[in-house]
């Protein structure tokens, strides 16, 4: 057996909409392997959405099991999962989702914050992480200061500095022209050269491409699972 | 992080901690008025008008800082005066060291040559009055026994008077009219300064047996006898030795009431005890009514925040921030909010504490104490007010959250 990071056994996730219950996931298995880079697909109202909170552990499963770097996460409370997302996850969002009155380095830091890490190594830590994404002459600069490309790349240090188990990017593209797009997955075939899990979740095909795995969902379910030949970014 | 939160909202940050600055401010001022006052009337006000071990015998005390109701004062009026043979027993039977003189005034009018002064204070006086008042002589000298029994035309003048009437030549030796009767100067008293606004130094003090004694009080009676005794306790004994004597010589029974009056210094300070108590009683009402408010606006700024923010703290629990970190998060910034709003109140409060100092004759001084209250009830009210907001901010869902604009 592989050594797997992430292990999901017929996940399901019901909301109450007024009088009708629906089903945003049906029964999802999946099981990602260290150092994989995975897209997941599929059409909006396929689950995607609810299946990235799954993943980011900000949601729990109405039934099924998720396996996180060998902790159960599907049943934690409120702390735990919070504790695991510090931890275990770095996200990505496709709006940045940078704090804009602080700056680079101290959005950077947020995650140790909350890992306890005294402000010393934090910023040390905060630097390194920057500098690993090409931001070490921009530390200083304020979100409104930065392009999107950088912003990016910023949300990216921030996400890799507590070293996850996985990168977790939600549509990390969506707000990029096609030159920082390049950019910005090209930062991604590096991090995973360099052994990093990434699961990207998104409906561009060309992103996509970048993976050598593509899990396609459709009405809450698994529709098809495959390896392909990765795509570098030149 | 919490101050750069704030910083960037200045004029918001500012309205929210109004409330609170207006309490403390209040706190810290009337505290600092009223422990002045304190100190003034301990210190200055009672020993200076009564002196220190001193009480006076008179027909009805003149401090009354309370309600006189019109009864009280007809019950005063009716009262017979202290007169000679009063202030005779009280000296020969008083049974403890002490030093005695008698004394009548009245507000008059002083000349010298073509210059007059109205609203002087014409004071006759036994010669210990001096030692008694612990009057020091600028210049010249007080007068003795034989000038006093005989009822020598010398006068001792006050540094206002002087400076009115005898500008720029040296008063000793020099004659003032005093209710038409010529008075020789013989000392002048070093300046006493002013108290409430009033001027302690516009006065003249002659022999009791002098011929002015007629114009002040009416034959073999006086307005006051002061007694001073040479330690706290002897002056305990002396006052009650004094009632008594004074009690048996009005044939009072003993449900009657003195009708005589003993002044002491603590005497005069228990008019002034009530009104401060009263203050000090009113305080704390007022105190929290503005804080209760000032908690409140703090309470609807820190919500506003919560949902202006809501994306913020969406982020912060993606990036693993627990319930309590949001929790305090909120709860510091609130608090912070509202110690600035102390802490500004503490300085708006000693700024006016100052200003009443510099502009009334009130005097002021700030009590260490109120400053600590200040500051807590600052971090107090701040930490109330923001545990609602906070608790909400922390229960948000973080999907949600993340979702919102």
């Amino acid at each position: 057996m592989s050594d797997l990071v992430i292990q999901i056994v017929d996940l399901t996730r019901e909301y109450q909409m007024g009088e009708d219950r629906v089903q945003a996931l049906k029964g999802v298995s999946l099981e990602i392997a260290r150092n994989e880079y995975v897209a997941i697909m599929g059409p909006s109202g396929s689950g995607k959405s609810t299946m990235m909170n799954m993943l980011g552990c900000l949601d729990t499963p109405t039934s099924g099991e998720y396996w996180l770097n060998g902790q159960e996460v599907s049943r934690m409370p409120d702390d735990a999962l919070a504790r695991v997302r510090n931890r275990e996850i770095g996200f990505v969002f496709q709006t940045f989702n940078l704090l804009p009155r602080a700056s680079a380095l101290q959005n950077v830091e947020l995650p140790l914050v909350y890992a306890g890490v005294s402000s010393r190594a934090r910023r040390d830590r905060a630097r390194a992480a920057l500098e690993r994404v090409g931001l070490g002459n921009r530390m200083d600069h304020k979100p409104n200061e930065l392009s999107g490309g950088q912003r990016q790349r910023v949300a990216i240090a921030r996400a890799l500095v507590n070293e996850p188990s996985i990168l977790l990017a939600d549509e990390p593209t969506g707000n990029l022209d096609s030159a920082t797009s390049a950019d910005v997955m090209r930062v991604f075939d590096r991090l995973q050269a360099q052994g990093q899990t990434i699961v990207v979740v998104t409906h561009e095909a060309d992103i996509a491409a970048h993976a050598a795995r593509v899990v396609t969902l459709k009405d809450g379910l698994v529709a098809s699972d495959a390896r392909q030949e990765r795509i570098q970014a030149a | 992080m919490a101050f750069n939160t704030l910083w960037t909202q200045k004029l918001k940050s500012f309205f929210s901690l109004i409330g609170v600055l207006i309490g403390v401010t209040f706190l810290i001022a009337v505290v600092s008025i009223v422990q002045g006052m304190n100190v003034y009337m301990e210190e200055e006000f009672a020993n200076r008008l009564v002196g220190l071990n001193t009480f006076q015998l008179r027909r009805m005390s003149d401090f009354n800082m309370g309600n006189v109701t019109e009864d009280m004062w007809k019950e005063w009026m009716r009262r017979p005066r202290i007169n000679n043979e009063d202030a005779n027993v009280v000296e020969a039977r008083l049974g403890t060291p002490a030093l005695f003189s008698r004394s009548c005034d009245e507000q008059g009018k002083v000349t010298v040559g073509n210059r007059s002064a109205k609203g002087i204070n014409l004071n006759v006086v036994d010669a210990p009055y001096f030692q008694i008042k612990n009057y020091e002589f600028a210049s010249g000298r007080p007068f003795t026994a034989q000038e006093a029994r005989a009822g020598a035309a010398v006068a001792v003048i006050g540094a206002e008077v002087a400076e009115k009437l005898f500008p720029g030549v040296n008063p000793l030796g020099r004659t003032a009219t005093v209710a038409s009767l010529p008075y020789r100067v013989i000392g002048i008293i070093q300046k006493q300064g002013t108290m409430f606004g009033f001027s302690m130094d516009k006065f003249v003090i002659m022999p009791y047996e002098s011929p002015a004694r007629r114009q002040a009080c009416r034959l073999a009676f006086m307005d006051e006898l002061h007694v001073k005794s040479p330690t706290v306790a002897q002056m305990t004994a002396a006052v009650d030795r004094t009632e008594e004597l004074m009690r048996i010589r009005r044939r009072l029974r003993p449900n009657q009431e003195d009708n005589f009056a003993i002044q002491t210094a603590a005497g005069a300070l228990s008019g002034w005890k009530q009104i401060s108590t009263v203050l000090f009683a009113a305080l704390p009402g007022l105190v929290a009514i503005s804080l209760v408010v000032g908690g409140i606006v703090i309470m609807n700024i820190m919500l506003m925040a919560v949902s202006e923010r809501t994306r913020e703290i969406g982020i912060r629990k993606a990036l693993g921030a627990k319930r309590r970190d949001i929790l305090a998060q909120f709860i510091i910034e609130s608090a912070t909010i509202s110690t600035v709003g102390a802490l500004f109140g503490i300085a708006l409060g000693i700024g006016l504490a100052y200003l009443v100092k510099a502009l009334t004759p009130l005097p002021a001084s700030v009590a260490p104490w109120s400053i600590g209250v200040g500051v807590f009830l600052g971090v107090a009210v701040g930490m109330i007010a923001g545990v609602y907001p906070a608790s909400r901010a922390s229960r948000l869902d973080p999907i949600t959250a993340l979702r919102s604009e």
